[in-house]
């Protein structure tokens, strides 16, 4: 009961006679906060054990990490692991194609979704609230619905006149165009109502000297819209990273496998055991989530706004 | 200017929908020999049809079961958190940060993490929990407890995502409505239900909303830790269906029915933010 009415109260509430005896006896003070810190540090390590664990495994080298009992600190500590992870090409390759993947996403979501959001957030126009609520409407779209659909579509090759498009099956293409999905409706919405808090007046002067629409949107909303396109576009990143499901289903070689995939079948070094390679998974873990924790921890707030874009607003 | 949005969203998302409502009707198979055709209702209703179909039913039992207790204790243990790191204490920031780690981590990612901490013979759950002598020997933990295993981790990683959530509902909660309670002579606990839950409610059920959603939808978690042996979820099941065995007809059927019961949840939650903002 303590855990929730500590919570619940701020301490200045407290009548001032009980918080005034309080301060002058600092060890009652120490005991009767006891159980509250005692949920501090339980939180703080069922948050942080599974993260320690896998930095303490890339650190043991695979001798100390196949035995038991198993070690809690590493006794050996190497960067074998990490050396022989950041080595391998197979992995190496991953983080490429997981970089290109996720950058063209990134880039061809904002180019496309700030003009709709220009549009979207400064022209009233018929069809405006329809067309929002259609691409808030894909924010919750289940990807699996159209599994099958793109998995056709990309295992057919296009005719069109005298051209042919090649299918996209099996190349990194194919997870391009399907992330559009997540990640357009992302800097749609976000970006549009970023825009729609910027005040008018600076494009109404931009107009009256004779911009047209297009360049008031580029020299004058752009560069003051450009940190939302900075936050939008990481969240953008991070969410065309993460992806699994159409990596699975789209991507077949393992020279264009995503961080994720290679993250799940990671194959163990030649002529060792067949035991799956722990120590090289945990060090290729770690080398993908620390950038992505500096991240979250930086962008926290936009992350959570651009989730639940919609949602507050109704 | 509009014109790029809607062609890509007509192209990759309404397209598609439409081709697999269409998929639906026809017995399509992937590299078949015989050309596709048009079988109406008979994978919805057909003797071989998704009623039937008793590896769909238990993926739908398996996914309910997972969003019913992944949601719940994601909520109970974010409210605990919340709470927590909304009061004041020293070292408050570090905290925040430290409770959103988890989240921080992609889904696979942690699901490997857990993966190896779940280790039959070298997994440090086993060895804590064989030190603390709570077990005799090591437990497959995957293979015995598979559901628990994979509820586990995604618990661990949702949330921080719960608690950020209602966090921010917690802030907006003026807090001279606390000091008037406590004037009154109301007690921390009192206050909690009286102010902290009704005002809370908003956040709550938005919480609660992208939590059930994102629980239906469930793949990463059950992929990496189970691969495609049971307990399936809706969605390793579908594709299952589509990708490894071919059969784009019936595994459009399958979406189709996953589209449909992830809709009722949406109409019910859309009603309910209506009503909430009467």
């Amino acid at each position: 009961m303590s855990v929730a009415a500590e919570g619940a109260g701020r301490p200045q509430a407290r009548p001032a006679a009980r918080s005034r005896r309080l301060r002058r006896n600092p060890v009652m003070r120490f005991v009767r906060r006891l159980p509250f810190y005692l949920l501090l540090a339980l939180i703080a390590v069922w948050a942080l054990f599974p993260f320690y664990w896998a930095l303490k495994s890339a650190f043991t080298p695979d001798i100390d990490l196949f035995k038991t009992p198993v070690e809690y600190f590493p006794s050996h500590a190497t960067l074998t692991q990490f050396r022989q992870v950041l080595g391998s090409s197979f992995f190496l390759r991953a983080l490429l194609n997981s970089t290109i993947v996720a950058g063209s996403v990134t880039l061809l979501g904002l180019v496309i979704g700030a003009l709709a959001a220009f549009a979207l957030g400064r022209f009233g126009f018929r069809g405006r609230s329809a067309t929002l609520y259609l691409m808030l409407s894909m924010t919750i779209f289940p990807q699996i619905a159209i599994l099958g659909a793109l998995y056709t579509m990309f295992n057919t090759s296009l005719h069109a006149w005298f051209f042919t498009v090649h299918p996209l099956y099996d190349t990194l293409g194919s997870l391009v165009v399907s992330y559009m999905i997540f990640t357009l409706p992302l800097t749609v919405w976000v970006l549009t109502s970023f825009i729609r808090a910027l005040p008018k007046d600076l494009e109404e002067a931009a107009y009256i000297d004779g911009a047209t629409p297009l360049q008031a949107f580029r020299r004058v909303l752009l560069p003051l819209v450009a940190p939302g396109l900075v936050t939008v576009g990481l969240l953008a990143f991070i969410a065309a990273w993460n992806e699994f499901l159409f990596a699975l289903s789209f991507i077949e070689t393992p020279s264009k496998y995503t961080v994720n995939l290679a993250i799940v079948a990671f194959p163990p070094p030649s002529g060792s055991t067949f035991q799956t390679p722990w120590g090289q998974i945990m060090a290729a873990t770690i080398v993908v989530t620390v950038p992505l924790i500096v991240l979250t921890l930086l962008l926290q707030r936009r992350i959570l706004a651009g989730l639940t874009a919609g949602a507050v607003k109704g | 200017m509009l014109a790029p949005s809607l062609l890509v969203v007509a192209l990759v998302a309404f397209y598609p929908l439409g081709r697999t409502v269409y998929q639906s009707f026809t017995n399509q198979q992937f590299l078949a020999l015989e050309p596709t055709k048009w079988v109406g209702l008979d994978n919805y209703f057909g003797a071989a049809g998704l009623i039937h179909d008793t590896m769909f039913r238990d993926a739908i039992v398996v996914t309910v079961k997972f969003t019913v207790i992944t949601v719940f204790f994601e909520f109970v243990l974010g409210l605990i958190i919340a709470l927590v790191v909304n009061s004041n204490f020293r070292g408050r920031g570090v905290m925040r940060a430290v409770m959103l780690v988890p989240w921080a981590i992609p889904t696979v990612i942690s699901a490997q993490m857990w993966n190896w901490m779940y280790n039959d013979i070298y997994g440090v759950l086993n060895d804590g929990l064989m030190r603390m002598h709570l077990i005799g020997r090591g437990v497959a933990w995957t293979a015995v407890h598979p559901l628990a295993s994979v509820c586990v981790v995604d618990i661990w990683k949702t949330t921080p995502f719960v608690a950020l959530l209602l966090l921010a509902g917690l802030q907006v909660i003026p807090s001279e409505l606390y000091e008037a309670a406590a004037v009154d002579g109301a007690s921390k606990w009192q206050q909690f239900w009286t102010i902290t839950l009704p005002l809370l409610r908003p956040a709550i059920l938005v919480a609660l909303i992208f939590r059930t959603l994102d629980a239906l939808r469930v793949f990463d978690v059950f992929y990496v830790l189970l691969g495609q042996r049971p307990p399936q979820s809706m969605a390793i099941y579908n594709q299952y269906t589509i990708v490894q065995a071919g059969q784009v007809g019936y595994g459009a059927a399958i979406s189709v029915a996953i589209f449909l019961i992830i809709s009722v949840f949406v109409v019910i939650y859309v009603t309910l933010l209506r009503v909430e903002k009467q």
